[in-house]
């Protein structure tokens, strides 16, 4: 391979109205499923750290939409918004966040530890930075079993600090394995900003030296996202090897539920929220195109409200695991 | 349709707070996301955020009221959405992670009292929280020795991620406070290399969940050098931070390394249950001259006790301490369940069982002395952990006392610790999972019925 084609990206894709809508349902799914999750913290039902993925929205929906069948998708801990994108049962996510055995993990992981391998959803994973070196295990295994499959690995511009993901970065591209390295730079690593952490904060540079192509994209655009998710899909697919995506984005809320946040000012927070929005930008975005049926949307947004409090409800009655699940699921039988 | 929005809760922990200030009026329309009022409890402050939109239609519970239950209804707003607790956003300082205050008591007596033979007499005291204890210890030592500084993940402007560092940056400034990027493995070696040359390096963990990415660092490097090099290199470093169970935080952030470093030679392994021990073992810690790994609680961070103030306390690593005094069956704990043993030991006495408490304190080395002087006059042993069993802290101390006390011992040592499975997430098998007073209880009883 030749000199990587590192590039800065934000070209918007003419898609259908069928397509925009479904975005704009997923998104809009993922941020009233996490607003009441945030709700349900607030009342103790959920319990120990809760991740939120408001203002992300955006690239989990937009990625999901290159996603093919048999591919598989690996995050940390912020994972609620790529499993609801992928298609989970937000029964069974809410469940899992109150801790019921109806939850997708049996109540067994919480927030951050879910799984839906029938999802082709493999966590959910505590360890900043250990998802990288799975989802590049993940693609070496469809590598090896020649199946076509791609490994969308997501991770944090604070996890793109972690040694091991350059450890994986080399053997990824040493092996051409299909991977696509999603980071979701929302710019703070819980109170620390990219610039204080990162010698190198074009984080889509950080395949250079590797040989690996990077693109910086608005990960605010969900359009956008699903563009530069095209080519990068492509790229691995073809046997080209890995492909890293950098997404601009930003999170609304602090790191989690009980972060003071006070490494960032209101007005940062706010200005976004104005001028970023990706659900807003959506809409805008239709509206221009002259695809925005009122009706439509305000339909989806009612839809939506109720699927989110149908969860809640069933994630509040559902009961909790049988005491005897304390001891199951430690070994298979060899 | 109207909504009512309710008092929000900050953690699961918060029962109720003030009502500080409301940022909106009757007649306002809101949306998602605004901030509509400002709350206020022992930890913190906090702006609500709305979640629904609506127009304000009434406000119920006035500004400035005190001891408002969650879940109560503050405002009512005319909305489309179903009924709302708002979100809760902090402003104030707490922690970046939820706390289990609730499970333990925030004020505890530890047995220390003014009658210690550790501690000189007519020493003055001040109640302190665990927290606040390290923080002085790691303040005193940096004021006392140059070489002495600090780095890890938010140590620095955070002030912590749970607060421990809490403004030592002002003190200090940045060459000496010094914010990581979340690179364990490499932070921690660089600690190593810097220690090496006589450097005093204190290396934060966030929790000892992640010293698990550096722990090549720890053993390979820091515990290993001085032996290799055939005493030419020392690493005079502390690897400090929270060990162990918090609250609901699941599986790979609940885990109780006591006994993975206590297998180690070369370390130092020290694991404090109280404040005054915090203090005085991290500052033994900070002036050894070998690696010593120090096993923080955070469910203990925000527990007071008493600390000798005015004197320079510190507590020699390698001693164990008799928390209470008892003569029918010997308890060993460290860390927290040094509380859960001494209020299993206040229900035994109850029940006409006199128990001995012992803090272990020190893990390597292990006073082995203090537990099997009181298991021959006890007689009897039950080891308390809140880790894994098999292989175990309490393992060890078995094994000590069936080699140095079995003709005293009237019956088989007994081990309490956390079920045999990673930590689950549910609420109920959580509880399940994690020792408790009751099996000690349990425990202790199994064994005075025999004999
Ligand atoms: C190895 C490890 N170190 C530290 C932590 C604590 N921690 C959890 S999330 C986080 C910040 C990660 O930030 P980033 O990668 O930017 O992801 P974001 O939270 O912004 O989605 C830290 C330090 C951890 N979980 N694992
Ligand atoms: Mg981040």
């Amino acid at each position: 391979m030749g000199r990587p084609k590192t590039t800065k990206t934000s070209q918007p894709n003419l898609t259908n109205t069928s397509q925009m809508l479904d975005w704009y349902r997923s998104m809009l799914l993922i941020r009233r499923f996490e607003e009441r999750a945030g709700q349900l913290y607030g009342m103790g039902l959920i319990g120990g750290f809760c991740h939120l993925y408001i203002g992300q929205e955006a690239i989990a929906v937009g990625m999901q939409s290159v996603k093919q069948t048999g591919d598989q998708i690996i995050t940390g801990y912020r994972d609620h918004g790529h499993m609801l994108a992928a298609g989970m049962d937000p029964k069974s996510v809410m469940a899992e966040l109150t801790g019921r055995a109806a939850g997708v993990a049996r109540g067994k992981g919480g927030s951050m530890h879910m799984f839906d391998v029938e999802a082709g959803f493999f966590g959910g994973h505590g360890i900043v930075g250990a998802q990288v070196s799975l989802g590049t295990g993940l693609a070496f295994a469809n590598r090896y079993k020649e199946n076509g499959g791609v490994s969308f690995t997501y991770f944090g511009d604070g996890a793109a600090n972690q040694g091991q993901v350059y450890e994986c970065f080399n053997m990824a591209e040493l092996w051409r394995l299909p991977v696509v390295y999603v980071i979701e730079n929302n710019q703070y690593a819980m109170g620390t900003s990219v610039e204080r952490a990162s010698s190198e904060v074009q984080l889509f540079k950080r395949g250079l030296s590797f040989n690996i192509p990077g693109e910086q994209v608005d990960g605010m655009d969900v359009e956008a996202v699903r563009a530069a998710g095209e080519r990068a899909a492509t790229h691995a697919r073809s046997g080209e090897g890995p492909y890293i995506l950098e997404m601009k984005t930003y999170r609304y809320r602090g790191h989690s539920m009980s972060d003071p946040a006070k490494y960032r000012s209101r007005d940062e927070v706010d200005e976004v929220k104005k001028t970023r929005d990706p659900i807003d930008h959506l809409r805008e975005r239709m509206a221009a195109l002259g695809m925005a049926d009122e009706a439509a949307l305000k339909a989806i947004d009612a839809e939506v409200k109720k699927v989110v409090a149908d969860a809640a409800e069933f994630a509040r009655t559902a009961p909790e695991p049988d005491p005897s699940e304390l001891y199951t699921d430690v070994y298979l039988e060899a | 349709m109207s909504v009512d929005v309710l008092m929000p809760a900050l953690s699961p922990t918060m029962e109720e707070g003030t009502l500080t200030k409301w940022t909106i009026q009757v007649g306002d329309k809101v949306s998602a996301g605004d901030v509509i009022a400002e709350i206020e409890t022992d930890k913190a402050t906090m702006e609500v955020e709305a979640v629904d939109e609506g127009v304000v239609e009434a406000i119920l519970v006035p500004a400035g009221s005190e001891g408002v239950k969650v879940n109560t209804a503050i405002a009512r707003l005319s909305g489309e959405g179903p009924a709302a607790a708002p979100a809760p956003k902090p402003v104030a300082a707490v922690e970046a992670v939820p706390t289990a205050a609730a499970t333990v008591a925030t004020s505890a007596s530890s047995g220390v009292s003014s009658a210690d033979p550790e501690i000189p007499e007519g020493t003055p005291f001040i109640r302190q929280t665990v927290r606040d204890a390290l923080r002085d210890a790691m303040a005193e030592e940096m004021r006392r020795d140059p070489a002495v500084f600090l780095m890890g993940e938010e140590v620095a402007q955070y002030q912590g991620a749970y607060k421990v560092s809490r403004d030592l940056l002002q003190e200090f400034g940045e060459k000496r406070v010094i914010d990581t990027p979340i690179t364990e493995h490499g932070f921690a070696g660089i600690g190593v290399g810097a220690a090496f040359t006589g450097l005093k390096p204190i290396i934060e963990f966030m929790t000892f969940n992640f010293a698990m990415q550096a722990i090549d660092h720890l053993i390979n490097s820091a515990a290993k050098t001085l032996y290799m090099s055939g005493g030419q290199i020392k690493s005079s470093i502390v690897f400090r931070g929270p060990n162990g169970a918090a609250a609901r935080v699941a599986a790979q952030h609940s885990q109780d390394y006591s006994a993975w470093y206590g297998a180690v030679p070369g370390l130092k392994v020290v694991a404090p249950y109280d404040a005054a021990d915090a203090k005085g073992l991290l500052k033994a810690a900070i002036r050894d001259p070998n690696p010593v790994v120090f096993l923080e609680h955070e469910i203990m961070y925000g527990v007071e006790f008493d600390v000798p103030e005015g004197v320079d306390w510190v507590v020699p690593i390698g001693k164990a301490k008799v928390r209470r005094e008892g003569t029918d069956v010997t308890l060993t704990a460290h860390s927290r369940m040094v509380g859960f043993a001494l209020e299993a030991a206040e229900k035994l006495a109850e029940a006409g069982i006199s128990a001995e408490v012992i803090d272990l304190r020190s893990l390597r080395p292990l006073d082995h002395e203090t537990i099997v002087a009181s298991v021959k006059k006890t007689n009897r042993l039950v080891s308390v952990e809140e880790g894994w069993g098999p292989y175990g802290v309490g393992a060890e101390v078995c094994q000590r006392v069936v080699e140095h006390a079995f003709d005293w011992l009237d019956a088989p040592p007994t081990r309490v610790h956390g079920e045999d499975v990673p930590m689950p997430y549910a609420a109920n098998l959580e509880a399940l999972c994690l020792p408790s007073v009751d099996k000690i209880v349990a425990a202790v009883k199994s064994v005075t019925a025999r004999g």
